[in-house]
């Protein structure tokens, strides 16, 4: 069978076996709808959280930039893991004793106060919507390569079926059929990182191939050090992400950002009891290791599979134009690989220097889905691959709407507007609010603001600013009042904000980016993307410090604060 | 009753502390501020500190917590207030 039908057939059968188990455990009540009525296995939980958490940024987008940014894209790789000790520790399992439906319900208790709901809201808005913008470039290129079209025409139909998807369910058939595409996305992705680990090294596990040797006896690492450098890349292995100060601060904000993004945090009112929220923290950090060490070997290999197919050692050897593999081909149609023969002649140079590099246009977002067509494996696992791509997207984009249409039916419309709305009502609204977010994401999806995973980047900056400082000091502080977190969560995610914007400009569009998107204006060199940990500094400096000069919390609230620490009910 | 919950607390906070300690050295020292000192040593085709940034960092956040999980269980039980 050829790759087009074969694709089809695969992203077909795993659509028709999502929408299926969506069906089947529909939700009937606002209990199921939101909190799949709270009595999720521990393991189960894990495995629906991680397809939750594991977007298209993780799965198409990730192991790219790694592959072009080396050791410097190790930010994704521990940001994107480690703010799971921080939720196992600090926030899942009080919320869990705690009990909201959704986080700014707990603020909104914690805090005494209408108000900090609404704020909560907010930030969550801001913060949920950016995440989905992300998606929807990840959602744009898997669909424009799969149905062979234009990136624009891709992305459309993308929408289509996740708004279809997404408002059908709620989160008692999210989360099954993410249990679903946590298993396709995990065979999709580490099958052909099997493949090329074993092709290459001999060693068919990727974690202990990137490590390994090759045939001709060197190390796969540094043969890509020395192919890379020598085509005037930086090299691999040591190449930093600009400064070990923006490093740090980048990992900072990936964490906390993490720990605060609200979809993540309602993972863990699904569960039964406090002690499943602690052991569901690690279940979901085990299936998203399993990804996420796995990541690096696929994008050093791919890299490595790239440079060599291309240039060769003798540069009159190079790749000619005219006899360019068929992958090479298939992307040039999406738009997102484009070549352009600078010294006519007819050879295709890949280098590190801009004025004779030729392959004028290598998106990065499109070096996973390419890999294996690349390495030139079997059709059915370049078609198992686009099933994945399109898994994670869908599960993530899925899990955020929930996420922001419960924050606008549930905390907005029945908590603060217009408590005596029926169950029916608030489920219609909640689909309502789905479609708008699809809307405005989409729209950004034609003018993205940067690659997939740098978009998501943003969005965790935004919610390690406002929501992670409020969440933390609620539950570790009995003395937070409501005027210091308020003024906090305004705060953090208000300077988040103002130097996103400066940078990226106003509302991403980039003729109003006011301070240009250049490093000599950046904050101690730190980038826009990495911003959040400095906002969320903020966040919490203000928030102590209105504390003192305001009136003191309730007794009862304190006492409320006592309670959600034990695990036991008294 | 409030004395007991506050030393239970103190054990929590006590372990978070040991836990997050592991969690910053592992990622932030050996993974980023010390990376190019670590990397002089090898582990077969890896740079130390390229392992710790790309692989060993992960895998111990794995261990932290369910480490984590299981102590807190404990500890739960020693003061009596686990869940029935």
């Amino acid at each position: 069978m050829d790759l087009q039908t074969l694709t089809f057939l695969f992203v077909g059968v795993t659509f028709a076996i999502y929408i299926g188990i969506a069906f089947w455990a529909r939700a009937g009540s606002t209990k199921e709808f939101y909190v799949a009525g709270g009595g999720i296995h521990p393991v189960a939980n894990g495995m629906a959280t991680a397809a939750d958490w594991m977007s298209a940024a993780s799965f198409i987008s990730m192991a790219g930039l790694i592959a072009f940014y080396g050791y410097g894209g190790s930010v994704f790789l521990m940001g994107w893991t480690g703010g799971y000790v921080l939720l196992a520790m600090l926030l899942a399992p009080y919320l869990r004793k705690h009990g909201a439906f959704t986080v700014p319900e707990f603020i909104s208790d914690r805090y005494y106060s209408k108000t900090a709901r609404v704020v909560a809201v907010i930030c969550l808005i801001i913060a949920s919507v950016t995440y989905v913008i992300g998606q929807m470039k990840g959602i744009g290129v898997a669909f424009s390569r799969f149905l062979e079209v234009d990136y624009e025409t891709g992305l459309v139909s993308g929408m289509v079926i996740v708004a279809f998807y997404a408002t059908m369910g709620g989160m008692k058939g999210i989360t099954y059929t993410q249990i679903a595409q946590y298993v396709i996305m995990i065979i999709a992705y580490t099958i052909p990182a099997i493949f090329i680990s074993f092709m290459l090294t001999g060693n068919p596990i990727p974690q202990l191939g990137l490590g390994s040797e090759m045939a001709d006896g060197t190390y796969l690492l540094d043969k890509l050090d020395q192919v890379v450098t020598q085509l005037g890349f930086a090299e691999y292995t040591t190449q930093a992400r600009l400064s070990t100060t923006n490093m740090f601060v980048y990992t900072l904000s990936l964490m906390i950002g993490t720990a605060g993004l609200p979809h993540v945090i309602m993972r863990f009112f699904t569960v039964s009891s406090v002690k499943a929220a602690r052991e569901s923290a690690g279940w979901a950090l085990v299936f998203i290791a399993l990804l996420y060490t796995t990541a690096p070997a696929v994008a050093a290999m791919a890299r490595l599979n790239l440079m060599q197919t291309i240039d060769q050692p003798n540069a009159e050897q190079n790749l000619a134009y005219a006899d360019r593999p068929s992958w090479f081909k298939n992307w040039e149609t999406t738009g997102l690989l484009k070549f352009e023969d600078k010294n006519n002649d007819g050879l295709i140079s890949y280098t590190g220097d801009k004025k004779t590099n030729e392959m004028v246009k290598v998106d990065r977002d499109i070096m996973v889905l390419a890999n294996p067509e690349i390495a030139g494996l079997p059709n059915w696992v370049i078609a198992i691959v686009a099933a994945g791509g399109l898994a994670a997207a869908l599960s993530t984009a899925a899990g955020l709407l929930l996420a922001i249409a419960s924050s606008i039916s549930h905390d907005l419309l029945k908590g603060v507007w217009r408590p005596n709305i029926t169950e029916k009502e608030e489920l219609r609204y909640s689909r309502i609010s789905m479609i708008g977010a699809i809307l405005i994401a989409g729209y950004y999806g034609f003018n993205p603001p940067d690659f997939a995973a740098g978009t998501v980047a943003l969005a965790f900056g935004l919610a390690a600013s406002s929501i992670f400082p409020a969440l933390m000091m609620g539950i570790f502080s009995k003395k937070m009042n409501k005027e210091g977190a308020i003024a906090g969560m305004l705060s953090g995610i208000g300077i988040t904000l103002l130097y996103v914007f400066q940078h990226k400009g106003i509302m991403f569009v980039k003729s109003t980016s006011f301070l240009g998107d250049m490093d000599p204006n950046w904050f101690l060199g730190i980038e826009p993307n990495a911003f959040g940990a400095i906002g969320a500094v903020v966040n919490f400096a203000v928030a102590f410090f209105v504390m003192t000069r305001t009136a003191k919390v309730p007794a009862e609230v304190e006492k409320m604060v006592e309670n959600i620490r034990v695990p036991a009910s008294n | 009753m409030a004395d007991k919950n506050n030393n239970y607390w103190k054990a929590n906070i006590a372990l978070i502390v040991k836990c997050l300690s592991i969690w910053f050295v592992v990622s932030y020292l050996f993974g980023i501020v010390l990376v190019d000192v670590l990397n002089t040593v090898r582990m077969g085709g890896y740079k130390l500190g390229f392992w710790f940034a790309q692989q060993g960092s992960i895998y111990t956040f794995v261990i932290l917590v369910f480490y984590y999980a299981k102590s807190m269980g404990k500890i739960d039980k020693e003061f009596g207030v686990d869940e029935k």
